[in-house]
């Protein structure tokens, strides 16, 4: 099978797992036994391109022409493989632990839930593997509607006004800024395909393309650079596996995907550096991150201060890309890696809080470490790798976007880089210190681990951010291959 | 032989089948011959169209009387797509009015409804196809009479005052077109529109000229719903017979736009129409009036038939704004949206039609958990609505970016960023639908779960079909279009 072919499959994959989870909707064991199947074998089938990848080919399949001189095009590159790579293999985990946690908490739906589960991933690879502006804005705005049924999964009156700020963010903002960008870089550069150094080059004018780079990254709500943030704590009134996997990684990483995508592959970033560079977006971007950090340093309920802390941790892969240097672009693709691992970890133990002893305040977890010690045991690597400490993946994209920062002699960039680690270790620490060295205030009777088949995910992921600090050589050299090293 | 009389054909075959359908008086029959009939039309534009490719121009002398003396139809390759529109969206309709139409209009008048839709359809394939300005009117008034008699048909007393209504604007509509053709008769001599064209350089900065643009542009823009002319729309397409508004708001108003265009581009000429006189300015404004207020009242609406009826009027201006940027890019997205916006709307309207033959009202109270009790039909209305507000993969989408590429293309930034925020109100009302369908528990008593009469729910998928499928693969319409629309801009010398 030529790779092309194999790009097309993965994309395939989930949306064909959809029919089988509706036939098997009277056996949950079944259907999720078909998601699993679903995901395992997109994962593999993602893995075996790797390869090639690496070896600096560019599988690319043209599907079938939607406009005039525009196809539905597939191109897997570094960057998109390891986004896909991330979201399918983590798609694998989430698999048994939303069966564990929508059967431990008794939720109704199931069968809708995984059903737009698969097709939330199928859209995710479609953006991953897009090959084209146009093809990424089909794929981005199919991830934004398939994803609103699990916001509003619960159908009470917060739901709805959480999938309405949702959906309004998201769709509005996209609606208004990221199609006249793209419909203006058709017109400008008369092509939409994303090149190495970019399609732009000798087009624009400074002013112009200061215009458009602003249109793009506030057009990209997914990657919540304020004001248009809000969407994602809205977004935590969904069930906590979709806060897992879709808002700590397919959604949000696929707002981080297209911010490096627009920066590289469509401006390209010798092209933007010459034209008088991304200054304001470092700026914008190290508010967002100091600012969404003090939010959530202030946030007691569990959910909001990890989604604002994904507020944060976007920030830095728009930083990282803003600042136009190879370093920091490595450093961007490394962290939306790191930070999903990291954060996925860290909304499986909300979750398994929740199912084991309904508790959802940090306010609430005094000594809660001494009953789920695994849950919490995931939960404190998660915090080192979004703090950026060694023994987790967090280390590694930090000192990357760090060197690039230094390299750039950003000191704006260096200074927010060093505030914002003392801001993440202050709002993460006490959770840790609380659950393992103060004594439960209330004595919790029957509080117990969570199922076994959640515990299982979040050590499975806490595992990983370990062995990603402890081998991080394949993922540094795609992203090496990100920024054409 | 019988190839060199299509376009005419395609015009008589239901003028003559309409009183034989009165002659025989029965339903069934009536029926099966309006399908055959609308069937036969669509083959018949088909071939006409492939006519056409191109820059070809078919002329058809009626009674051998050469223009300008006699009346021509004069086909190319914009009013064939309108043409195949029309009958294309008959051919669709018709199978789901048959369970619609007994129901709503009794079996004693069903006979009598398919003849006033042979007419309906005979006058708007006539209004597409010829030639002749005066043959416009005539064709005008006899869709005009048919359509004002099929909403009197409607199911209650409301659908009286709706037809009345439009009865008053239309008549008002066609009387003002027709003063504008006197008024351009008056300076040229003459009425067929190639001729006419012709004439016109030499007069064209006389007063009857520009009274006679004004005049068509106020006559036409009531017949085709533009804001602030739209006063009947809603209430004509709320009350009217289920099958009668997935027509209309397919066609109706379609071939009313097809008419400015023709005289703007294709007689008085883009400069005259577009450069001397402000019609370019005017259009751009009131489309945008209609974008914001159309869509807006939209959005209040408590019934959902109202509430796609508003959305048609904000719709419209969509293809006016293409109009009026007086550029092929333009003429191509105006031509495109006419299309799609056809479709979609015909396919909401017919799964509407569903919804209320099952729950027995269209009202938001009542189609509450309609996700649950009709899951196919409501999903099938949230990928209409996706169309209305122009996500991609739908063709709505398309129409849209050719819209924005053709605003942008002009240096019209503003225009781009307003068509682009009315879509969030297209998402305000579409969500609306979304939220009571899905978020919403049925109301008590509510039927149980189950879809339509596959009669009327088939029709109305096949159309949402067409609908993601001229949004994934647009090509087809864009270029279709792109030819319409250079068609329009080359006119007929």
């Amino acid at each position: 099978m030529t790779g092309g072919a194999g790009a097309a499959l993965a994309l395939a994959i989930p949306f064909l797992a959809v029919p089988g989870i509706w036939l098997a909707r009277r056996r949950p064991n079944v259907r999720e036994a078909v998601t699993f199947l679903a995901a395992v074998s997109l994962c593999g089938l993602v893995m075996s391109l790797a390869p090639a990848v690496l070896c600096g080919e560019r599988p690319a399949i043209d599907l079938f022409e939607m406009l005039p001189g525009l196809s539905v095009a597939l191109k897997v590159e570094p960057l998109g493989w390891l986004f896909a790579a991330v979201a399918s293999s983590l798609w694998v985990v989430s698999t048994f632990y939303s069966a564990g946690y929508l059967r431990g908490n008794d939720e109704g739906h199931q069968t809708r839930f995984f059903a737009c589960f698969a097709l939330s991933l199928g859209a995710a690879v479609g953006v991953a593997f897009a090959g084209n502006l146009l093809t990424l804005f089909l794929f981005y705005e199919l991830l934004t509607l398939v994803t609103w049924p699990l916001v509003t999964h619960h159908g009470t009156e917060e739901a709805k006004r959480g999938g309405r700020v949702y959906l309004g963010l998201l769709v509005g903002t996209s609606v208004l800024f990221l199609l006249p960008a793209i419909v203006a870089t058709w017109v400008i550069a008369g092509t939409l395909e994303f090149a190495a150094d970019g399609i732009l080059a000798g087009k624009l004018d400074a002013s112009s393309a200061a215009v458009l780079l602003a249109l793009f990254m506030f057009g990209i709500g997914k990657a919540a650079l304020m004001p248009f943030h809000r969407w994602l704590p809205a977004a935590m009134v969904a069930p906590t596996p979709v806060s897992a996997l879709l808002h700590a990684v397919a959604v949000v990483k696929a707002g981080a995907f297209c911010v490096i995508k627009v920066v590289v592959g469509v401006f390209g970033i010798e092209t933007l550096a010459g034209l008088g560079g991304a200054a304001w977006l470092t700026a914008v971007a190290g508010f967002t991150l100091i600012a969404a950090s003090v939010v959530a340093l202030r946030a007691d309920n569990l959910k909001r201060r990890l989604a604002y802390s994904t507020v944060s941790q976007l920030a830095y892969v728009t930083m990282a890309a803003s600042l136009l240097t190879p370093l920091a672009v490595m450093g961007a693709a490394l962290h939306l890696v790191a930070h999903a691992f990291g954060k996925i970890t860290l909304f499986f133990a909300a979750g398994s809080i929740y199912t084991a002893a309904h508790k959802t305040a940090v306010s609430e977890l005094d000594g809660i470490g001494r009953v789920m010690p695994w849950t919490m045991g995931a939960f404190a690597i998660g915090a080192l790798s979004m703090i950026g400490l060694p023994p987790a993946a967090g280390f590694l994209s930090k000192w990357f976007i760090l060197s690039g920062a230094m390299s750039a002699a950003d000191w704006l960039a260096v200074a927010v880089l060093a505030v914002s680690t003392l801001l993440n270790a202050g709002y993460y620490l006490p959770i840790v210190f609380r659950a393992f060295f103060v004594a439960p205030g209330t004595p919790s009777a029957g509080v117990r681990e969570a199922p076994l088949a959640m515990v299982a995910s979040q050590v499975v992921t806490a595992g990983a951010c370990v062995a990603l600090f402890a081998f991080p050589g394949p993922v540094i050299g795609f992203a090496r291959a990100v920024a054409g090293g | 032989m019988l190839l060199a009389h299509l376009p005419i054909l395609i015009v008589v075959l239901p003028l003559v089948a309409a009183p034989l359908v009165v002659l025989v008086r029965h339903g069934g029959v009536g029926w099966a011959v309006a399908l055959g009939v609308s069937a036969a039309s669509t083959a018949m534009s088909v071939a006409v169209l492939a006519e056409v490719p191109g820059t070809g121009v078919l002329s058809y002398a009626i009674g051998s009387w050469e223009p300008p003396w006699g009346i021509e139809y004069r086909i190319d390759a914009g009013n064939a797509l309108v043409a195949l529109l029309v009958s294309a969206v008959a051919t669709i309709v018709l199978p789901a009015a048959k369970r619609t139409v007994l129901l709503e209009v009794g079996a004693d008048r069903e006979y009598l409804f398919y003849a006033l839709f042979l007419l309906c359809l005979c006058g708007l394939l006539g209004i597409a196809l010829t030639g002749d300005a005066f043959n416009v009117f005539v064709f005008l008034e006899i869709s005009s009479l048919a359509t004002y008699a099929l909403i009197a048909l409607g199911r209650d007393r409301r659908a009286l005052t709706a037809a009345y209504q439009y009865l008053l604007l239309g008549t008002i509509g066609a009387t003002l077109y027709v003063i504008g053709v006197g008024l351009l008769y008056l300076v040229t001599g003459t009425l067929n529109f190639a001729d006419m064209a012709q004439r016109l350089p030499a007069v064209v900065d006389r007063r009857p000229v520009i009274a006679g643009l004004a005049f068509i542009t106020v006559g036409m823009g009531l017949k085709a719903a533009i804001f602030p002319l739209h006063a009947w729309l809603p209430n004509a397409y709320a009350h009217a017979p289920s099958a009668v508004s997935a027509f209309l708001a397919a066609t109706a108003t379609k071939v009313s736009l097809y008419v400015m265009m023709r005289v703007y581009y294709s007689v008085i000429g883009a400069p005259t129409a577009f450069g001397a006189e402000p019609t370019g300015a005017i259009l751009m404004a009131l489309s945008i009036a209609a974008l914001l207020v159309g869509s807006g009242a939209a959005i209040v609406q408590r019934d959902l038939r109202l509430m796609l009826a508003f959305s048609s009027v904000g719709q419209i201006g969509y293809i006016t704004l293409g109009i009026s940027l007086a550029s092929a890019a333009g003429m191509t997205a105006a031509m495109a949206h006419l299309i799609n916006h056809g479709l979609t709307k015909g396919a909401l309207f017919l799964l509407v039609a569903g919804v209320a033959l099952r729950l027995g009202g269209t009202r938001f109270e009542q189609i509450a958990g309609l996700g649950r009790t009709m899951p196919i039909t409501s999903f099938a209305i949230v990928i209409g609505g996706l169309s209305l507000i122009g996500v991609p993969g739908t063709a709505g989408f398309a129409s849209k970016w050719a819209l924005v590429v053709a605003a942008i293309g002009a240096g019209l930034w503003w225009v781009a960023a307003i068509v682009l925020a009315s879509s969030l109100l297209a998402l305000a009302y579409v969500w609306k639908f979304v939220e009571a369908a899905y978020l919403s528990a049925p109301p008590a008593g509510a039927p149980a779960r189950g879809e339509a009469p596959a009669d009327v729910t088939v029709p109305a998928l096949v159309l949402t079909a067409a609908v993601v499928a001229f949004g994934l693969h647009a090509t087809p319409v864009l270029e279709a279009s792109s030819r319409a629309a250079s068609a329009f801009l080359r006119g007929w010398p």
